[in-house]
C-alpha cells in the first residue's frame, strides 16, 4: 500500500492548493457527472477507428479503454468543511502488440482523429521497443463476447446523494466524537465511479459501470501533561457498494470481544466515532506490552492487511518473475516451490483464493482490463501453494492457457498490468465464534483494525501494528495494551493459524490505494477473512522517548 | 499543452480571471511533459510519454471556498471552470479558517531549468538504456530499472495581483542489478535537473557490483549496530522529519515536536548539535520552486541549526492566529555534511554495517517517529576499516531523532532520491552507532 496518498488525501502534503488525486482529472458539478458522455454505440465507433488503424499498421492485437473517472471527496475537521471536490477525468488508452512487443498511448483527445493519432502512437512506441524485445509477447486465448455491460451491483448512487446530506452526516460524526470527549477529529467521503468501455482486436466489447465508496474519520486524544497522543480511525472498511454502505443497519453490527462494535456489510459511522472517542482515551491509559511470544486473535479489519502484504503480494506472477524486482520487489514463493505441489505455505486449516467477482467487494468487475471474464480460484489449498495470479501474457509461463483475469489500469492514461484480485481466507468449516476462540486462549492478544505494516521485498519478514489490542489472559480479556507490533517470517506465520472462527464472522477489509509499478499505479482491493487465531507470534515492544 | 513562456501563461491566466465574478479568484495552472522507460529482466518492460496539464480555480464569496479543475484551454472551458467554481463555493459552508489571497510578491528565477532535459530525444533515453542493459549483460547479472524525465511549467493569478511563474526539468533513474542466481542484488538511484549530469552505465556498474558482492550473505544476529547509511538510504529516514515541521500539529499536541506540558519544542535542542538541515530554493546542485502552490515566496531557511529546532512551517491561517511569518513547507531538505568519501567512512570504523539501501519504511509511533522497514539490495559488515563479508538483511525499528542523536560522524555530501517519496535531497552518508536492527529477513 502507499503512503503517499494517504498524505494527499487528508491534506498534509505540501501543495496545499492541488488538488488530492489531482492527476485523476478535473472537478464538474454533480448534475453533468449523472449525464452519459457518450453511448456505448458511439464509444464502438470510435474505437473501431482505432482498431481498424493499428491493424493497417501491422499490430498483430489492439485494446482499447476509453475511460471517464469520477471522484469526490468531501473533507471536515471539528465543525468545519475543509474541502468538497468533484473531479472527473476522460480519455483513451490504446495498447498494441507490433513486431512482438507492447506499446501504449494515451491521449485525453476522444475524437476520430485523436483514435487514429494515439493508435499510430502506440504501433509506433511498439516498433521502436521491439529492439530491446528478447521472446515475442505471448497472449492467452480468450473468448470474444461481443457487446457484453456489467454493472457494480449499488442500491444508491453515491453521487446522487445531496452535498448536503454528505456534510450534514460528516459533521454529526464530527459532533458525536467531540461530545464524547475527543480532542480532534477528521472525517472523510470519498466516492468513486469508473465507467470504462474496452473494445479489442478479438472482437469483444465491454461497458462496465464501478463504484466504490470509502466513509471514514479519524479521532485523536492528546494528554497534554505526558505529551501523549493517538489516534483511532473509523472502523469502515471501503467497499465496492453505493451510498447504501452508510445505512448502519442493526444486522450488520457484530459485538466482539472486549465489549467493542464492530460493523461487516453496512456501517454506523456516528455510532463508531462515539465508540472511537471513547476508546482513544483508553488507548493513552493502556497497559505497555511486554514483549514476548503470543497467542494473536486477529479480527478482519486487522487480518486483512497482513493477507494482503503476505500472501496477495507474493502470489503476484510478476514480482515472482522478476518484472518488479527495482521498485515493489519479488517474490519468495519462487516457481520451483509451486512446481513442488507440496510446498507447504500454511497450516492445514489455511485455503486462500483469489477473486474478482465477490458482491461488494473493491476488486469485483465483469471483465478485467484486457477483457478477460472475471472468476475466483485456488492460490492456497489446504495449505499447499497451488496457484498464482497471472495475466494473459504471464500463464504460459505457469503452463497454464487461461488468464486469471486479474489486470488492471488505474486510468484511461496508463498501461494496464497484473493487480491483485481480492484475495481472502476462507473461513473456517467448524462452528466457531471469536468469543470462544478467546476463551481457549492462555496467553495472548486480541488485535481489532490495521496499523503499521511494512514487509521485505520478497516477502519474508513482516512487521504490523493495530489499533486496539486487549490482553487476553487465560481466556479472558483483561484489558487494553499499547506499543504492541508483532513480526514474523510468512511461512512461519502462516502454519502457525490453528484455528478460524466459521463464516458467520466472515468480513471483509480493503484498501484503495495498493500501490506497484513505475510510475506507480493504484489498485483497490479487498481481502475477507473471519477471525483467526494465530499461536506463538513474537511481540515487540514499540514505545520509545524522544 | 505546450511549456508555455511567462507572457504566453500570463495572458491565459488573466483571460481566465476575466471570467470571474466572485470575491476573490485564484487561479494555478500546471503542465507536464513527462516520458519514461521501464525495464526488467533485461528487456524494456514498458515505455511511456504523457502530458498532463490541469488549470485550478479557486472562487471565494466571503469566506465560502470552492475549487473546480479542467484540462481544456478554449474559451468556453475556460468560462465554465470558473463558473463551476463558483457554483461549488456557493453550495461550500462557511470555512472559518478562510483566508484571503496573497497579494503581489515579487520572486527571483529560478534555476529548475535546463534546456538540455527538455531536449531530450527518445534516441537519448533508448540510448541511455541500453548503456544500462549492457553494463548488466557483460556482467552476466539481471537488470530492473527505471529512467523518467519531466520537463514542466507552473503559474498562478489572483485577483489581488499576483502572479509567479516557473519552468523546470528534471530525471531519476533508478536500477536494481541481480545475479542470475538470484543469491545478490545491488541497487543505485540517481536525480539531477541536467539530464547531461547522468551516467546510467556508471550508476549500472556501482548497482552490479553491490549485487556481485553481496551474493551469499551470512546472518548476523539483529541487535544494535554502527551502521553507516549511505544517502539513499538516509533520504526516506530524514525525510520523515521534514514532513513533519508544521507548527500546527506540533502546537496541537499531535507531532513528535509537540512538548510534554504543552507548547513545542521549537528552540530546543533536539539532536546532535553537529546536525544543521536547511532548504535554499536557489542551491546550485538542488534548485526548487522560488514560491509555495499557495504564492509564498521560498527563502533560503534553516530547519535545524547546530541540532536545534530553528524554525517550523505554518498555513497562513495558523501563521495569522499564532501572529508569526507564515513560512511555507520546504520542497527539499538539504543537511550539511563533512569531507570525507563513503570509502573514508567505512576505513575509520572498527565494527559496522554498511547500509545501501532501506525499504518499505512506515510510521511505528508518530510521538516518537520510530519507524520500521528493511535494509535491501547490498548490506555488509564491517571490521577494522573493511567490508569484509555481506549479510542478511535486517528490519530496523529506530527514530530518526534518536538516530541524529547517535551520530558519529557525517560524509560528504551528495544528492540523491528517496525511494518513498520520489523527492530528490541533498544528503551526506551518515554514520551512526547504536542502530537498532530488531530481527533478520531472509530476502534478497
Amino acid at each position: 500500500m502507499k503512503r503517499r496518498d494517504f498524505i494527499q488525501l487528508t491534506g498534509m502534503s505540501a501543495g496545499a492548493m492541488m488538488l488530492p488525486f489531482s492527476s485523476f482529472g478535473s472537478p464538474v458539478d454533480v448534475s453533468r457527472l449523472l449525464e452519459p458522455m457518450l453511448d456505448a454505440a458511439q464509444k464502438k465507433q470510435l474505437a473501431d477507428i482505432a482498431l481498424n488503424t493499428t491493424k493497417s499498421l501491422g499490430a498483430t492485437y489492439t485494446d482499447v479503454r476509453i475511460g471517464r473517472y469520477l471522484n469526490q471527496f468531501i473533507f471536515t475537521r471539528e465543525k468545519k468543511v475543509q474541502n468538497i471536490v468533484n473531479t472527473e477525468s476522460f480519455g483513451v488508452g490504446i495498447r498494441v502488440i507490433a513486431n512482438g512487443t507492447w506499446g501504449f498511448a494515451a491521449s485525453n483527445s476522444v475524437t476520430p482523429d485523436g483514435m487514429k493519432k494515439t493508435a499510430e502512437r502506440a504501433v509506433a512506441i511498439a516498433k521502436a521497443n521491439s529492439k530491446f524485445q528478447k521472446e515475442p509477447v505471448k497472449l492467452a486465448a480468450t473468448p470474444s463476447y461481443g457487446e457484453v455491460s456489467w454493472k457494480t451491483p449499488i442500491v444508491k448512487n453515491g453521487f446522487e446523494v445531496p452535498i448536503k446530506d454528505k456534510v450534514d452526516l460528516l459533521l454529526a460524526t464530527n459532533a458525536k466524537a467531540l461530545e464524547k470527549g475527543a480532542n480532534f477529529v477528521n472525517s472523510i467521503i470519498f466516492l468513486v465511479n469508473e465507467q470504462k468501455y474496452f473494445a479489442s482486436s478479438e472482437g469483444s466489447y465491454i461497458d462496465q459501470d464501478i463504484h466504490r465508496i470509502l466513509p471514514s474519520f479519524n479521532v485523536n486524544a492528546i494528554d497534554r501533561a505526558s505529551g501523549q497522543f493517538k489516534s483511532r480511525p473509523g472502523f469502515s472498511s471501503p467497499v465496492g457498494m453505493g451510498y447504501e454502505y452508510l445505512d448502519g443497519k442493526s444486522e450488520d453490527k457484530i459485538n466482539g470481544p472486549g465489549g467493542i462494535i464492530l460493523y461487516n456489510k453496512s456501517y454506523d459511522i456516528v455510532e463508531d466515532a462515539g465508540m472511537a472517542a471513547e476508546q482513544v482515551k483508553q488507548m493513552i491509559a493502556a497497559k505497555s506490552v511486554e514483549p514476548g511470544k503470543y497467542d494473536l486473535v486477529l479480527d478482519p479489519s486487522h487480518l486483512w492487511l497482513t493477507i494482503h502484504e503476505s500472501v496477495g503480494h507474493p502470489t503476484e506472477l510478476d514480482r515472482v518473475l522478476g518484472y518488479e524486482a527495482n521498485f515493489a520487489g519479488t517474490s519468495f514463493l519462487t516457481l520451483d516451490k509451486w512446481q513442488t505441489k507440496k510446498f507447504n505455505f500454511g497450516s492445514k486449516q489455511v485455503n486462500v483464493v483469489a477473486d474478482k467477482t465477490q458482491v461488494g467487494s473493491l476488486g469485483a468487475v465483469g471483465y478485467d482490463d484486457e477483457g478477460v471474464k472475471c472468476k475466483q480460484w485456488d492460490l492456497i489449498k489446504d495449505g499447499i501453494l497451488v496457484n498464482y495470479q497471472a495475466i494473459r501474457d504471464q500463464v504460459n509461463i505457469i503452463g497454464q492457457n487461461e488468464s486469471h483475469g486479474c489486470c488492471y489500469s488505474q486510468s484511461w492514461s496508463d498501461v494496464q498490468f497484473q493487480r491483485m484480485a481480492n484475495v481472502s481466507l476462507q473461513p473456517g468449516k467448524e462452528q466457531l465464534t471469536p468469543a470462544q476462540m478467546v476463551a481457549g486462549v492462555e496467553k495472548g492478544i486480541y488485535i481489532v483494525k490495521d496499523g503499521s505494516f511494512s514487509i521485505d521485498q520478497q516477502r519474508y519478514n513482516f512487521q504490523f501494528g493495530g489499533v486496539l489490542f486487549f490482553e487476553i489472559k487465560n481466556g479472558k480479556i483483561e484489558g487494553m495494551l499499547k506499543d504492541v507490533a508483532y513480526q514474523a517470517n510468512t511461512q512461519e506465520f502462516w502454519n502457525s493459524c490453528s484455528q478460524i472462527c466459521d463464516a458467520r464472522d466472515y468480513r471483509l477489509g480493503g484498501a484503495f490505494n495498493d500501490g506497484k509499478g513505475q510510475p506507480t499505479q493504484s489498485n483497490a482491493v479487498s481481502h475477507g477473512s473471519a477471525t483467526a487465531r494465530f499461536n506463538g507470534i513474537n511481540v515487540i515492544n514499540t514505545g520509545r522517548t524522544i | 499543452m505546450a511549456i508555455l513562456t511567462k507572457d504566453e501563461a500570463h495572458a491565459l491566466l488573466k483571460k481566465v480571471l476575466s471570467y470571474s465574478k466572485a470575491d476573490e479568484c485564484e487561479v494555478n495552472l500546471n503542465s507536464n511533459d513527462s516520458a519514461n522507460i521501464r525495464y526488467a529482466r533485461n528487456s524494456v518492460s514498458t515505455s511511456g510519454k504523457v502530458t498532463q496539464s490541469q488549470l485550478v480555480v479557486s472562487s471565494a464569496f466571503g469566506k465560502k471556498l470552492g475549487i473546480a479543475t479542467i484540462n481544456e484551454f478554449d474559451d468556453a472551458s475556460l468560462e465554465k471552470v470558473v463558473r463551476r467554481s463558483e457554483e461549488l463555493a456557493k453550495l461550500a459552508p462557511e470555512n472559518p479558517e478562510y483566508v484571503p489571497f496573497l497579494g503581489p510578491q515579487t520572486y527571483p528565477d529560478s534555476m529548475m531549468y535546463v534546456q538540455s532535459t527538455a531536449d531530450i530525444t527518445p534516441k537519448l533515453r533508448a540510448d541511455l538504456v541500453a548503456q544500462s542493459l549492457n553494463v548488466a549483460k557483460n556482467a552476466k547479472a539481471v537488470a530492473a530499472g527505471f529512467l523518467e524525465d519531466n520537463t514542466s511549467f507552473n503559474a498562478m493569478m489572483n485577483s489581488k495581483g499576483l502572479f509567479a511563474y516557473n519552468t523546470s526539468t528534471n530525471t531519476n533513474f533508478s536500477v536494481t542489478v541481480r545475479t542470475e542466481d538470484g543469491k545478490g542484488s545491488g541497487y543505485a538511484t540517481r536525480g539531477y535537473n541536467d539530464i547531461r549530469k547522468l551516467d546510467t552505465k556508471k550508476t549500472t556498474e556501482i548497482a552490479t557490483e553491490k549485487a556481485v558482492k553481496s551474493a551469499n550473505a551470512k546472518g548476523i544476529e539483529p541487535g544494535k549496530y554502527t551502521v553507516i547509511l549511505e544517502p539513499a538510504a538516509a533520504a526516506v529516514l530524514l525525510e520523515r522529519i521534514f514532513f513533519g515541521l508544521d507548527a500546527r500539529e506540533a502546537d496541537e499536541g499531535r507531532s513528535f515536536l509537540s512538548k510534554a506540558g504543552g507548547g513545542t519544542r521549537l528552540g530546543e535542542k533536539l539532536v546532535d548539535e553537529r546536525v544543521n538541515i536547511y532548504s535554499d530554493p536557489m542551491h546550485p546542485d538542488l534548485p526548487t520552486s522560488t514560491w509555495s502552490g499557495d504564492g509564498r515566496l521560498q527563502e533560503k531557511i534553516s530547519w535545524i541549526e547546530k541540532g536545534v529546532i530553528k524554525n517550523l512551517s505554518y498555513s497562513r491561517y495558523w501563521a495569522e492566529k499564532k501572529g508569526v511569518k507564515a513560512v511555507p513547507g520546504p520542497d527539499a531538505a538539504i543537511m550539511e555534511g563533512g569531507t570525507k568519501s563513503l570509502e573514508e567512512l567505512i576505513a575509520g570504523t572498527k565494527k559496522g554495517v554498511l547500509v545501501t539501501r532501506l525499504w518499505y519504511i512506515r510510521d511505528v509511533d508518530p510521538q516518537s517517529l520510530l519507524l520500521t522497514g528493511l535494509t535491501r539490495d547490498g548490506t555488509f559488515y564491517i571490521e577494522n576499516g573493511k567490508i569484509q563479508y555481506p549479510i542478511k538483511n535486517f528490519r530496523f525499528n529506530e527514530s530518526p531523532i534518536i538516530m541524529l542523536n547517535n551520530l558519529e560522524e557525517l560524509g560528504k555530501v551528495e544528492r540523491t532520491v528517496s525511494v518513498e517519496s520520489n523527492q530528490n535531497y541533498l544528503l551526506p552518508p551518515l554514520k551512526i552507532r547504536d542502530f537498532t536492527f530488531s530481527s533478520l529477513s531472509d530476502a534478497v
